[in-house]
């Protein structure tokens, strides 16, 4: 008889350096973005073993770290890791961290610290990161002893992927990283703790299934907790049977088709018309991994007040937070939706879905056609956008900055494929876009990715087309310029008596920047010239710059104004 | 309508946390009447009674919260009627005024009191019960000058004949 291998690997001697990239090997990362510095010295210094293994991507300024971390994992489904040394460094990173905390986006984000003796003692760029993230991390940690880091690493990951993902960081003193141990990886399986996925009730399954069985106007309102539960052929599936009308939040477009007939569009204070005001007619609403944020709700007193809400969500905290529900279904999406599309009759809404089509009439004819087939004579956001999906399909991966043309981009791209819009939702940060397009095109180089920006918050990161000219990621910017800080622009039109406070942009000549960094690229001022422009951009073997300048003081409509109930939606 | 809730949260004895919880007060506006933190019954545990008065949604929503914590193993809220709570007081007056009279003495017999330490100069008086309570001893002595006076957070346990933890523990094996 074979003697069983029951022997564990034997333990190696590292430093602690060393032991921060092996495990990082380990955890199967491939690509990070980070920027070295004082006290991650040592780290960079193991690294520099390791590049055949690990590409290190290095970014022009922290806060490019993260959200190129961000754009990586919201490709890809994977981890995304950031590094960045301490002080300045850390605190660079934590716009990203924030934004990745909003948004759920799994992130582990490793930070140099000066040596344990100097902790406290206010040492150069010492900053107590700790304390700083701890309300925008999932979980965070200092690790002050070599042995300490591997499972400090291994916990990390762990924590950021699983459940409602999010972001981690890891703090290591300089001491733990010059410090020697033995390694021997063990991945983190779980935490007495913690319990990231609750158990499916069947009865909460059975609840709702008769809630909706018996539903007239039922109405579903998907968010990211469909792509991030890696649910969408059990989604497809429940919406199919049900024959339910489905609406998407920002964060949950692309999980549904554009195309599927049962996709009626998006939610929310910039979203589409029927979607935002049947929330107030529909007599159950199912809410499938979304959290009711506020620029869906509107006015919550006044949100769905006459509907019976099933809430279908992995965050019990989620759970009657802004939403009162009849039923809550905690649990994982992938294996609750099945349990539930078993028990529903086979179904279809013809009438109800009727209403819907009635709405996106009216909105095509209010709003939608002056916007994508315009006939003044400055173009349009919405037109441009609508070019570039054709032309590309609908098989893009879009990532967004934010603003006027994230809303505009975010209503009028059509995706075929899930992963495919990369957004700043919860956070709105601007800056968000171009570094998040690198960490997109690294985690899915297949893919066209295109980037739609605006001339303010390319602007916030515009440094990080330096770590396009370095990596060449062969990323597609599209620059909708109005030289205007455009969505604030918007807002003092309609709500401070158009008085036009800090917001006209004098700009730079965006396609010379961008020359100096080798990105090819060209400026259209013309509806003419806008067809063959996309063209020479998409077929252009390497990252392109196109600029398009639209009119000054276009609009996004339809709008929900703040505090206004979605019923009050106006479409001028 | 807002009321006393006691949350109690038990957790991971982990650097940290403690700032953690009180974040998630801070970030809500929610002030905190009372806060104690303090090794559970269970070995490693640390058990959290925090004392609020806060609305019944605004306590379910903090305490969701606060179980939402990686390191935290299990958050319960409950009214005053649910637990038996306590917290201790200390009074130290002049011994001078306890020996001129048999008034302080008095005092301290009929409200449960006892009597710590006495010196020369000062006497440390203790009474556990109620906030009340300990607030009423307090105005009492005061009469005869109370040169320190202190309490504890309040520590509660439910009425419930078995630990909510241990029960929550056996079920997670």
């Amino acid at each position: 008889m074979e003697q069983k291998e029951t022997q564990k690997p034997a333990s190696i001697k590292v430093t602690g350096s060393q032991s921060v990239i092996k495990s990082l090997i380990e955890e199967g990362v491939e690509i990070m973005f980070g920027y070295p510095g004082g006290q991650i010295m040592p780290i960079y210094d193991a690294l520099y073993d390791f590049t055949d293994k690990i590409n290190h991507v290095l970014v022009r300024h922290e806060q490019g770290a993260a959200h190129a971390a961000q754009g990586y994992a919201r490709a890809t489904g994977k981890v995304g890791v950031a590094m960045a040394t301490s002080g300045p460094g850390a605190t660079n990173l934590i716009t990203g961290i924030a934004d990745a905390m909003l948004d759920s986006t799994p992130l582990v984000c490793i930070t140099g610290q000066v040596g344990a003796m100097l902790l406290g003692t206010d040492a150069f760029q010492e900053t107590d990161v700790i304390g700083i993230s701890m309300p925008v991390t999932k979980w965070n940690v200092q690790v002050t002893k070599a042995e300490d880091i591997a499972p400090a690493i291994a916990k990390a990951f762990y924590i950021a992927r699983t459940g409602r993902p999010g972001p981690v960081l890891v703090d290591i003193t300089k001491n733990a990283q010059f410090a020697e141990c033995d390694f021997q990886y063990k991945k983190c399986e779980g935490i007495r703790s913690y319990i990231p996925v609750p158990k499916v009730d069947v009865n909460k399954i059975d609840q709702a299934a008769k809630i909706i069985n018996e539903a007239k106007k039922p109405y579903i309102l998907f968010g990211q907790g469909v792509i991030l539960g890696s649910a969408e052929k059990e989604f497809r599936a429940f919406v199919e049977k049900s024959g339910i009308p489905a609406a998407w939040t920002l964060l949950g477009n692309s999980s549904l088709p554009t195309s599927h007939p049962l996709n009626v569009g998006m939610l929310g204070m910039h979203g589409n018309y029927g979607p935002n005001i049947k929330c107030n007619e529909c007599d159950v609403l199912i809410a499938i991994g979304m959290r009711f944020d506020d620029r869906v709700t509107g006015d919550v007193k006044r949100f769905a007040k006459q509907a019976k809400v099933i809430h279908i969500e992995i965050d019990p905290a989620e759970i009657d937070k802004n939403v009162k529900t009849e039923v809550a279904v905690l649990g994982d999406v992938k294996e609750s939706l099945p349990l539930l599309t078993e028990r529903i009759k086979t179904n279809n809404h013809e009438a109800w879905i009727g209403e819907f089509k009635k709405c996106m009439d009216i909105e095509y004819n209010q709003v939608i056609k002056k916007d994508i087939h315009p006939e003044k004579e400055g173009m349009t956001m919405g037109e441009v956008i609508r070019r570039i999906t054709d032309k590309t399909k609908g098989d893009a991966i879009l990532v967004t900055d934010v603003g006027q043309h994230q809303m505009i981009a975010t209503r009028y791209f059509k995706f075929n494929k899930t992963r495919s819009c990369i957004t700043s939702g919860g956070l709105g940060t601007m800056g968000f876009g171009l570094p998040a397009s690198i960490g997109a095109k690294m985690g899915a180089p297949d893919r066209e990715v295109i980037l739609v920006v605006g001339d303010g918050g390319l602007q916030m990161t515009i440094q990080e087309m330096g770590t396009i000219f370095q990596t060449g990621a062969a990323v597609k910017i599209v620059l909708l310029n109005n030289n205007f800080l455009g969505m604030v622009r918007q807002w003092q039109q309609m709500f401070f008596e158009k008085r036009y406070s800090s917001v006209e942009l004098i700009n730079p000549d965006f396609i010379t920047i961008a020359k100096g960094y080798s990105i090819e690229g060209q400026k259209v001022t013309s509806r003419t010239n806008i067809d063959n422009a996309i063209d020479t951009m998409l077929n252009h073997n390497g990252p392109y710059l196109l600029e398009v300048v639209v009119e000054k003081e276009g609009n996004v409509f339809p709008m929900v104004p703040a505090g206004c109930s979605v019923s009050e939606i106006r479409l001028e | 309508m807002e009321q006393e809730y006691t949350i109690t949260a038990f957790s991971e004895n982990s650097i940290g946390l403690l700032n953690r919880v009180t974040i998630i007060f801070t970030r809500r506006q929610v002030n905190i009447e009372s806060l104690t933190v303090s090794q559970s019954s269970i070995p490693g545990i640390s058990k959290f009674t925090i004392v609020v008065k806060v609305t019944q949604e605004k306590v379910e929503k903090v305490t969701k919260q606060i179980e939402k914590l990686v390191e935290v193993l299990k958050a319960f809220y409950h009214t005053n009627d649910e637990i038996i709570q306590q917290e201790i007081a200390l009074y130290k007056v002049p011994t001078e005024k306890l020996m001129s009279s048999n008034e302080i003495e008095n005092l301290v017999r009929k409200s449960g009191a006892r009597i710590l330490e006495v010196t020369p100069d000062y006497t440390v008086i203790e009474k556990t019960g109620y906030k009340a309570e300990t607030q009423e001893l307090f105005q009492k002595l005061d009469a005869y000058g109370v040169t320190q006076f202190t309490r504890s957070g309040t520590v509660a346990v439910t009425k419930n004949p078995k630990e909510l933890l241990t029960e929550y523990l056996k079920e997670l094996e």
